[in-house]
């Protein structure tokens, strides 16, 4: 089922789906803990298409391939490829598919991966199309989450923030609608989450920051890059803060994330507080990527 | 009444919500050269008030059909042949459009140039909503634009 699979959008992924790379991505964990990780993907290679900047995304996933033992070709600056000579992404697609195993690739346009997908000869894994979507980074977000709290099911979810352009709460909704969590969506009204990816949520709207009723409160950077007018930008960056006062409210079984990278959302007086995920966050980004490395490649 | 001169071979596009028909018209492509009558909020048992379209020596096929049933469900397509209604259609809405519509996201790959991509919609009903299947974009039927 998982043999030869791509990886492009969260809304293909049933619960079962879900459960499976957590299942997976768990056991790449304890390997990595235990340092015997087996060399699953010895003699293959990884090509990583970055058609735009990316550190975690890029550096986790050559990460994960050469901790599974195989080996990693691509570009992470476009301007220095054929595609400056005006080549379309599916040629460069087809192109890769040619010298590489599977294919993790970032694109600003989204959309992007479908579209790949449908010429490349190997699995690709979306690192980001655009606005669109970002399944890898859903899948270590749930993972950060049934791995600190022990489950996914029924947990009540405060994101906080830009919920309106951040992709990686839109589909945090999609995913965690499969285990009946329960939604607090806290944003500055400019920046609500869009009406699309409510449907069907149990959730309650608020612009006001309290997170004292959350297992888990996901912050999100107001991010400069997808405002049409950088005056608003001005207007509402610094707009949430989480600073000591405001985890003193919090439960004491809960949890911060944060996709990364942060600007002034979190307070770094919050970095040592035991609740603050955001970096284990990050890192389960290695198990997770190993685990749908090894799957879509048929190795587990 | 109002009184419009009946056409020997063509197609007329009737039941159109009211106020719908110069949305349908566009979604054919303009006139051109076809002789075109429309008319706006005519009576109707059925509706109350209607658009109506008649285009003469101009017959639809299942793409233009489909278009018109996303901006104007329930909409009838009778085929006139020698003065006579030889098919009458009701124009049902399809499941999902592809290769006919533009995305609204100008950033969205089918809108890149030169790639080999097909555009693809997925059609929501009550109220209708088409969805880009390459970059999750939403809008509604009164957004749609030709390729």
């Amino acid at each position: 089922m998982w043999d030869r699979r791509h990886v492009i959008s969260i809304d293909d992924f049933s619960r079962e789906d879900i459960e499976d790379v957590l299942k997976n991505t768990a056991k790449m964990d304890e390997y990595l803990e235990k340092g015997n990780v087996p060399e699953l993907m010895k003699g293959k290679i990884l090509a990583t298409l970055f058609f735009e900047p990316s550190t975690r995304t890029r550096l986790s996933f050559e990460a994960a391939m050469q901790r599974l033992g195989g080996t990693v070709i691509g570009f992470s600056d476009p301007s220095a490829t054929s595609i400056k000579k005006k080549e379309t992404t599916a040629d460069t697609v087809r192109m890769a598919a040619a010298y590489a195993d599977v294919i993790a690739m970032r694109h600003p346009y989204p959309g992007a991966a479908k579209l790949a997908a449908q010429v490349s000869s190997v699995p690709i894994l979306n690192g980001g199309d655009g606005s669109n979507q970002h399944p890898t980074q859903t899948l270590l977000d749930l993972y950060t989450i049934k791995k600190e709290l022990g489950t996914l099911d029924g947990i009540k979810i405060a994101m906080v923030g830009d919920l309106k352009y951040g992709r990686t709460v839109h589909s945090l909704c999609t995913a965690l609608k499969l285990f009946d969590a329960t939604f607090k969506f806290i944003s500055p009204e400019q920046l609500r989450m869009p009406d699309t990816y409510k449907r069907g949520l149990t959730y309650e709207e608020t612009t006001e920051l309290d997170v004292s009723d959350a297992d888990v409160v996901y912050v999100t950077r107001i991010q400069a890059e997808r405002f049409p007018d950088p005056a608003e930008y001005e207007k509402l960056k610094g707009f949430y803060v989480i600073n000591k006062k405001v985890v003193s409210t919090m439960k004491e079984k809960s949890i911060i994330m944060h996709p990364l990278p942060r600007v002034d959302e979190i307070h770094y007086e919050v970095d040592s507080d035991p609740r603050a995920k955001y970096f284990k966050q990050a890192y389960y980004g290695v198990p997770t990527r190993m685990a749908l490395i090894a799957m879509v490649m048929g190795a587990i | 009444m109002l009184m419009v001169r009946h056409i020997e071979n063509g197609t007329v596009i009737d039941h159109i919500d009211a106020g719908k028909g110069l949305e349908v018209l566009k979604v054919l492509g303009g006139a051109g050269d076809t002789t075109i009558v429309l008319a706006i909020n005519v009576q109707s048992k059925k509706k109350g008030k209607k658009d109506i379209l008649k285009l003469e020596n101009k017959f639809l096929d299942k793409d233009k059909m489909d278009l018109i049933a996303i901006i104007s469900p329930n909409t009838t397509i009778n085929v006139i042949r020698e003065g006579k209604v030889v098919e009458k259609i009701n124009a049902e809405m399809p499941e999902e459009i592809n290769g006919v519509l533009k995305c609204i996201n100008p950033k969205c790959i089918t809108n890149a140039p030169r790639e080999p991509v097909t555009t693809s919609f997925t059609v929501k009903k009550n109220p209708v909503m088409l969805k880009c299947k390459y970059c999750s974009t939403e809008f509604p039927a009164d957004m749609i634009q030709l390729l």
